[in-house]
Order: C-alpha cells, then structure tokens, then sequence
C-alpha cells in the first residue's frame, strides 16, 4: 500500500460529479479528505491523502485528470520565507500536525511538509507573515 | 576572590577575559561548581530577543523652510506622537496605520527606518508667528534625520507568564493563537539566557549598564515600566512570572534590522521584535551561581487567557524546562508548548556581545544608581471623583 497527498482543483461542471465516491468504489483508492472548498457552480479545491496499492493511484490519477481536474502534490503548497525567519516558534503554537516544529538546541523551525494538512493556521499566526499556503 | 568591574575591564583590553554565554556558564557552573567558575569566568552574556510592544522611538526630523511646529504627524500614514517641540516625534512600536490597520504600524516604521528606506512624511500645524507652515508632505529617512534613538520604557522582562485558552473558541492574542480546549501553552521568555534571570537581585544591572540593543551598544536609562521586584521568588531569587524591566536607549544609526524586527500579532495588532543582551560580570562566586541558573530552575504560571480579568488565577506552575520539552500537561490533557520570542536569536545576540568584548570594543560599565529592589505595582481603579 502507498500513500499519496494530493490537492484536487475541479473545474465548476466536474464538482456536481460523485467524484470521490468514484475513487472508492470503482478504484479501490482510500480517499480521506483533509480539507475541502466545494462550491456548487465554483471551481472546487480539495486535499486528500489516497491509499492504495501504487498501480490503483496511478490510475485513480489518470480518471481524475481525464474529468478535467488538476491534480497536483500537496506538498508544494505551503511556503515558508526561511531567509526572513527569527525563529521564534509562534508557528508550532497552533501546528497540531506537527508539521512545524522547534526544538532544542537548535531552536530552528523544521517545517515537515508530508505533515502538513494545509489548514493555513500558521499564516495567522507567524508574528512576521512569511508563510503561505495555497491550497 | 572578588573582582571589580575596573579589573575584569584591564583584563578585555589585554584580551584575556574569559567571556561565556548564559548557556554555556549554566553548563560550566554545574560541572565545575560556582566557586571554580567564579575564579576562571569574567563575564557572562546574555541574550534575548522577543516581542516587546513597549518600545518605540524619538527621531528629530530638521527643520523645514519656513519652519513648522507639527501638530499631527503622519508616517506612512501611520499616526507618530508630536507633542513635543517643533519637530520631535516619538514613534510608539504599537501605533496602527489609519489605512492599513493592523497590518503595518510604528513597529514597521522602525524595522523600515534600520533598512534604509523612505518614508512618506505627512504633517499639520496651527501656525504661529515662529512656526508659519500650516503643512508639510515629503519624504525622510534614517539619515536624513538629525537623532534617531530607541528609547523603551519597558522590555527584558525579568521572566514572563505563559498563555492558555480554556474557551470553545480561539484567542488571537499577544501571545500568538490560543487553541480553545486548552489547546497549547505559549511562553515569551529566553528563559536561562535572560538578562535579568541571571542577576535576580540587580546587582550588577542598574542605571547605565552598557548593553546591546538592537546591535547597537545602549545603555539601561532606568527601570521599566511595570517592574516588579516584589514578587514570588525560588530560594535562589529567580522570580515565578514577571519581575523587574528594563528602560533602555541606544542610537539607531548604529543598529541593524537583523536585531529589530516588526512584528504582526493576528488579531491583536503591530508589535516590535527587540534584540537584548547584557553583560553579567563575575565579581564573586554569588554572580557566578546566579548566571549558573537553567531553564530547570526557572519556572513561571500559566493563565487561561479567555479570563480577560485582572484577577484571574494561574492554572498551573511550570519549570522553562517542561516547556522546552514541547507539551506539557493542563487540566488532564496533553497540550502544545510554543515559544514567541526567539531562543536561537536570544542565544546569537548572547553570541555577538561575547564576540564583542572578547574583541575588546565593548567594556563594562559600573552602574550609577542601582535598579528599585523592593515595589509592587498600583492598579487602575474606576472612581467617581479625584480624591480618596
């Protein structure tokens, strides 16, 4: 089995469609969906962690993108300015996924992005706004 | 044997002083012992680097042709203090933009100022037969003005209490984003690499110790605002949450942004991000025990900050140690623990200042008034009338 984080962007016709459903049952992909913003006649952004063997994704994958969806890996979608950074940890305060993390003796901020659930609570909470997250 | 501050200064000009860091002489006091340490270590730095909202700075901008006394004064659109003569603002790091709320305020006037850029000055006046200009818009910078200082009237808190949210909703707070449920647990303190949690007593910090600040040298103007000697202490003197502050000044053309850093607080407003560090010297085996104190010495409450009460009540006592360790244990639930303030800056401006007088650019200063050791702080009461 293997996991895959995507972030799905369905254009405004496809998001009426059963697509996930889709996945489970005609694919076999088990699709637990982190985030979602699905609106009726609006494109539709969604990130899901699909589980399945390597050759189920890959063509769970290629119905996706036939549909017209874009699908793209989850984890280029959040940054962090680095060279801005001091470090401070505010970030990790509302990091429940461990994603951001500061420790010892380091005292540096690890971002882990295969952690990361891309809720965007660290962009309000970074006291200097050098993160983002497109989802 | 006791040293004086005039010996260990012959010794930084021959280059021999032994110069440690907070955490390095934590590590030195407790293998050798503080008697040993006290003979071998001249001077300790220590360092911290947090969110201070009270700071803020006097810049003198020259006189226009004709000339003006401002009235109100704009930066950036930012809303500056000019009740002072002609020409004198006081920029305070909290001030908010009248167009961009909390998103830019004195905090970014400052941090923009140390990087060189322009600023859009705007101001009015109510003429007088000295002062003819009604208003002014042009442009000024750091090195158009004449001085620039920083002059803060409260930041090194001498430890700090750490913020918790026991409400279903979440708290955007000056202590970052609280997690409702009891979520997380944020602390602002450098904890063992403090200046003032390594001399509990002000000692040897007083009124016009030489310090860094914001990588300038400074100086400690007086105590700050809101200290509180008087206050709950361990048996070695380090007080349990906030106790003494520290006023201080020093010259921002000498400074650099690296150590002075705006700061948005979601929700809550602009602040500003303040690089300290203060020299601690070891005159006897006492300083060397008081600067040998680490984060599993030095503890502080937590507060439930959805009480929005002057009176609420600490939720629990912690060590900077339990804190350290990324989640500590409040009203029977696991939860997260985050720093605000900067321990890996705190420890490189520990670092720098340690670079600085082992160079032998940076002496020591013997303070010229000690710092209160003794007060507690008067409340604002509501009252009908001005007496009683």
């Amino acid at each position: 089995m293997a996991k895959r984080r995507l972030v799905l962007t369905f254009p405004p016709e496809v998001v009426e469609r059963p697509v996930v459903a889709t996945l489970v049952k005609e694919f076999d992909v088990l699709t637990n969906i982190l985030r979602a913003q699905v609106q009726e006649g609006e494109v539709g952004r969604m990130l899901v962690e699909l589980e399945a063997e390597p050759s189920a994704i890959r063509a769970a994958m290629r119905y996706l993108e036939e549909l017209g969806v874009i699908v793209e890996d989850a984890i280029k979608d959040i940054d962090m300015n680095d060279e801005l950074c001091i470090d401070c940890g505010a970030c990790t305060a509302v990091c429940l996924p461990r994603a951001l993390k500061i420790e010892p003796p380091e005292w540096k901020i690890e971002l882990d992005k295969e952690r990361c659930i891309l809720c965007g609570f660290c962009v309000d909470a970074c006291p200097l706004k050098i993160i983002s997250v497109r989802f | 044997m006791a040293k004086t501050i005039e010996e260990i200064n012959e010794r930084i000009k021959k280059g021999e002083a032994v110069v440690l860091t907070a955490d390095e002489m934590t590590r030195f006091v407790r293998e050798e012992g503080a008697a040993q340490a006290s003979k071998k270590v001249d001077v300790v730095t220590t360092g911290t680097f947090g969110p201070m909202c009270s700071s803020g700075a006097f810049i003198n901008l020259g006189h226009s042709d004709p000339p003006m006394k401002m009235h109100r004064v704009w930066l950036n659109d930012v809303p500056v203090c000019a009740d002072l003569a002609a020409v004198d603002i006081y920029i305070g790091a909290t001030a908010l933009s009248d167009t961009e709320g909390m998103n830019y305020g004195g905090g970014h006037l400052i941090e923009d100022l140390l990087k060189g850029k322009w600023l859009r000055l705007k101001a009015s006046a109510i003429p007088t037969d000295c002062y003819p200009r009604r208003e002014i818009q042009t442009y000024i910078n750091l090195e158009s003005v004449n001085e620039a200082f920083l002059f803060n009237p409260r930041n090194a808190y001498q430890n700090y209490v750490c913020a918790t949210n026991g409400s279903d909703r979440t708290l955007y707070t000056y202590m970052g984003v609280l997690i409702p449920g009891y979520g997380n647990v944020t602390y602002s303190s450098a904890g063992a690499l403090s200046p003032l949690l390594n001399d509990p007593y002000y000692r040897t910090i007083g009124v016009g110790t030489r310090v860094f600040l914001g990588g300038a040298p400074g100086y400690v103007a007086w105590h700050g605002t809101q200290h509180r000697p008087s206050v709950e202490r361990t048996p070695r003197g380090v007080p349990v949450g906030p106790g003494g502050t520290l006023s201080l000044i020093a010259d921002m053309k000498k400074m650099s942004h690296e150590f002075i850093r705006a700061a948005r607080f979601h929700r809550y407003g602009v602040s500003l991000y303040v690089g300290i560090g203060v020299p601690i010297p070891i005159l006897d085996e006492e300083m060397a025990s008081f600067t040998g104190v680490g984060d599993d010495e030095i503890y502080t409450y937590i507060y439930d900050y959805s009480e929005p009460t002057r009176s609420r009540k600490p939720l629990k006592k912690v060590s900077y140690a339990e804190l350290h360790s990324g989640n500590v244990e409040i009203m029977g639930k696991k939860a997260i623990t985050a720093p605000i303030s900067s321990i890996r800056m705190a420890k490189r401006i520990a670092q720098v200042l340690r670079d600085w007088i082992k160079s032998g650019e940076f002496l020591l200063t013997e303070p010229v008034q000690k710092l209160p050791t003794e007060g507690t702080l008067n409340t604002l009461e509501i009252r009908d009338r001005g007496e009683g």
